[in-house]
């Protein structure tokens, strides 16, 4: 059975296009939806995304796994985005993220239903580091005993990135 | 009037989540010099802004009426794009600015396009910014609302202004300008050669105009109150404030938007309330992690732009020991102001260990493109991360400092300095504890364990 957009997704796209001069520059917003959509970005929703803007499935295949937000595999319900880099690194990020880790028994890249943990590059938080995102929503000044709380937190109020898609 | 502590001009509604809304910066003022500003010409306002002083606060420091004098003069189809793509580590102010106060960059785009002949302008905003992506959504339908964007914008019958926002999905190299467009325009995120320049040959292959965010949300100030206004608060060649992200080892990191003047001892002093937990300093990144670090005895200089270029305090970043580094032409390199990233690291740091992770993000960012880059940015991750985890060998300092001389320089984008750069830079400032790794291969040590 082939794919489709839902109606939402399509007439979101279809007042994208006026603001371009061609479908190509909606590729993006158009990855997000299907990501949000079918879960992720298997081959036959790279064929969709392809045929809707008219662009051939290489094309996006090459965009899709560019940029790191997009998955070809199935992911959690929420990303947990933790970032070790050099701000929340020297204020302890790298046991943020081991706490999650071990709560969720997820090693990084790992992904269970509800969870996928994801180490993450500097998240344009690092004046309150340890900073995980999820989504919408900023954990700041984080700290390896309050990852129980966030996590029960999350289970009980998802945060999944297709929120804003 | 230089600034003075407390001078804050784009902060200016951080803290209240009312003042996003339309109606509240309406109420304060808001929209009122982009409507003014329609009546004035493009040359006016672009002699404003070069008359400003004001400088790209994206990394470079670029002057900003210079860059908008670029776009020729006949140009009809010219795009203004806005690089809220914030991903250099240690920086987080445009994030902020755009969640607090996304009306005053809105406004400010629209004088800029006003400037540039610009119609359909976009905002790149970096795909993890979910949040803050939401804010500028909502911001923007508001103002089509409200008919400050659209086909005849604040009842002048004539000139359109579009604002779209355009999301990113997770690639740091797209915050480089040409990268940036490439993303936009629906390819992979690799940066161009240039020339051609944007402003030449940018988006869609029309003129372009790459400004920062805090840039842009500076224009309505400098069109209010005059470019002599904003250069005055500055100094120098550095017109207006300066929005510092401050991280790491102090007792109280935060975005300060601060003059130029003041010093990285007194912002650490005065304003972070010192470094944490009683301990030392020992050094810090000015301007992101792509700048070359400051040890002690150089953080008596101001934040400005020249004065981090320029200062004798500052010693030169050198290749090996007593081997500057070039720039070209003899060109010796301290620091720069960047992005405005601080991050500040205490006598405990390990700086090998802060090094390798600074290391390994450029080696993952690396777009591929060009083979020193690539090639370099993996093999100088390799070394420190070896350096880092006890198994650095005898010669190990001197090869990072000769593979980072040959990337920088030969590269299409200025992600090959922006590696290269710390790399000799903190092995400038910190050289003996570098060397202090480098344990396989000593005539005393653990040869064995060498293989
Ligand atoms: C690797 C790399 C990453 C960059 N990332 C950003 C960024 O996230 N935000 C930004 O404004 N400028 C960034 N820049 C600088 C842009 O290329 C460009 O110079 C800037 O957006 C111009 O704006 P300005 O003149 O207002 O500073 C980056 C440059 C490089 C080389
Ligand atoms: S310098 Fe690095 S990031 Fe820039 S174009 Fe070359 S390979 Fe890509
Ligand atoms: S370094 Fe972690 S948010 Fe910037």
């Amino acid at each position: 059975m082939s794919l489709k957009f839902s109606d939402e997704a399509t007439s979101k796209l279809e007042v994208l296009y006026e603001r371009y001069p061609s479908k190509q520059p909606v590729i993006l917003a158009a990855l997000h939806l299907a990501q949000k959509e079918f879960g992720d970005l298997r081959d036959e929703v790279i064929d969709l995304v392809g045929e809707t803007l008219d662009l051939s499935s290489a094309h996006v295949y090459g965009v899709a796994t560019f940029y790191t937000m997009f998955r070809r595999k199935p992911g959690g319900k929420t990303s947990v985005r933790i970032c070790t880099n050099v701000a929340c690194m020297l204020r302890g990020g790298y046991d943020v993220l081991a706490a999650f880790e071990e709560k969720l028994g997820l090693k990084k890249g790992e992904s269970n239903d509800e969870f996928s943990v994801i180490e993450e590059e500097c998240l344009a938080a690092c004046a309150n580091a340890p900073a995980v995102v999820c989504g919408t929503k900023y954990f700041l000044d984080v700290t390896p005993d309050q990852v129980d709380e966030i996590v029960e937190f999350l289970k009980s109020n998802p945060h999944p990135e297709s929120e804003v898609a | 009037m230089p600034a003075e502590i407390g001078t804050v001009l784009v902060t200016r509604r951080f803290g209240d989540e009312e003042n996003k809304k339309i109606t509240s910066y309406e109420a304060q003022g808001g929209y009122k010099v982009a409507r003014a500003a329609m009546v004035k010409t493009r040359e006016e306002i672009v002699d404003e802004v070069k008359a400003s002083n004001l400088r790209g606060r994206g990394g470079a420091g670029f002057p900003t009426g210079l860059k908008w004098s670029f776009v020729p003069k006949d140009a009809t189809d010219v795009h203004l794009v806005v690089n809220c793509d914030e991903s250099e580590p240690g920086t987080c102010k445009d994030r902020e600015l755009v969640y607090w106060d996304p009306h005053l960059l809105i406004e400010g785009m629209i004088i800029a396009a006003h400037a540039l002949g610009a119609v359909h302008n976009y905002i790149y905003i970096r795909g993890e910014m979910m949040r803050e992506y939401a804010v500028l959504v909502k911001a923007v339908e508001e103002a089509y609302a409200r008919g400050y964007l659209g086909e005849k914008i604040m009842g002048s019958g004539k000139q359109a202004c579009h604002i779209t926002v355009h999301r990113g999905a997770g690639a740091y190299i797209c915050g480089e300008e040409t990268a940036l467009l490439n993303s936009l325009e629906g390819l992979r995120g690799q940066p161009r050669l240039k020339p051609p320049f944007p402003a030449i040959k940018g988006l869609f292959g029309k003129p372009t105009v790459v400004n920062n965010v805090e840039t842009i949300m500076n224009i309505p100030f400098i069109v209010e109150k005059g470019g002599q206004w904003f250069a005055d608060l500055g100094v120098g060649r550095s017109g207006g404030t300066r929005t510092v992200c401050v991280s790491g080892h102090v007792e109280k990191p935060g975005v300060y938007e601060l003059p130029m003047t003041i010093t990285f001892r007194e912002l650490i002093n005065d304003i972070c309330g010192g470094v944490w937990k009683g301990r030392k300093f020992k050094g810090l990144i000015p301007g992101g992690t792509s700048m070359p670090p400051l040890g002690e005895s150089e953080i008596d200089v101001p934040v400005e732009f020249d004065a981090l270029v320029t200062d004798e305090r500052i010693k030169p970043v050198e290749v090996t020991e007593g081997v500057n580094f070039d720039m070209g032409g003899g060109r010796e390199l301290r620091t720069m102001a960047g992005s405005g990233g601080i991050v500040v690291f205490d006598d405990q740091t390990d700086v090998v260990a802060l090094t390798s992770r600074i290391m390994g993000f450029y080696h993952h960012e690396s777009c591929g493109q060009c083979t020193p880059c690539r090639e370099g940015t993996g093999w100088m991750d390799k070394i420190c991360k070896r350096l880092a985890n006890g198994e650095g060998k005898v010669g190990d300092v001197e090869l990072l400092g000769n593979i980072a001389n040959g990337i920088a320089g030969n590269t299409i984008c200025a992600l090959g300095e922006a590696a290269a750069w710390p790399m000799m830079g903190f092995l400038t400032k910190f050289r003996s504890e570098f060397l202090a790794r480098e344990t396989v291969g000593k005539a005393d040590g653990n040869e064995g364990e060498a293989a």
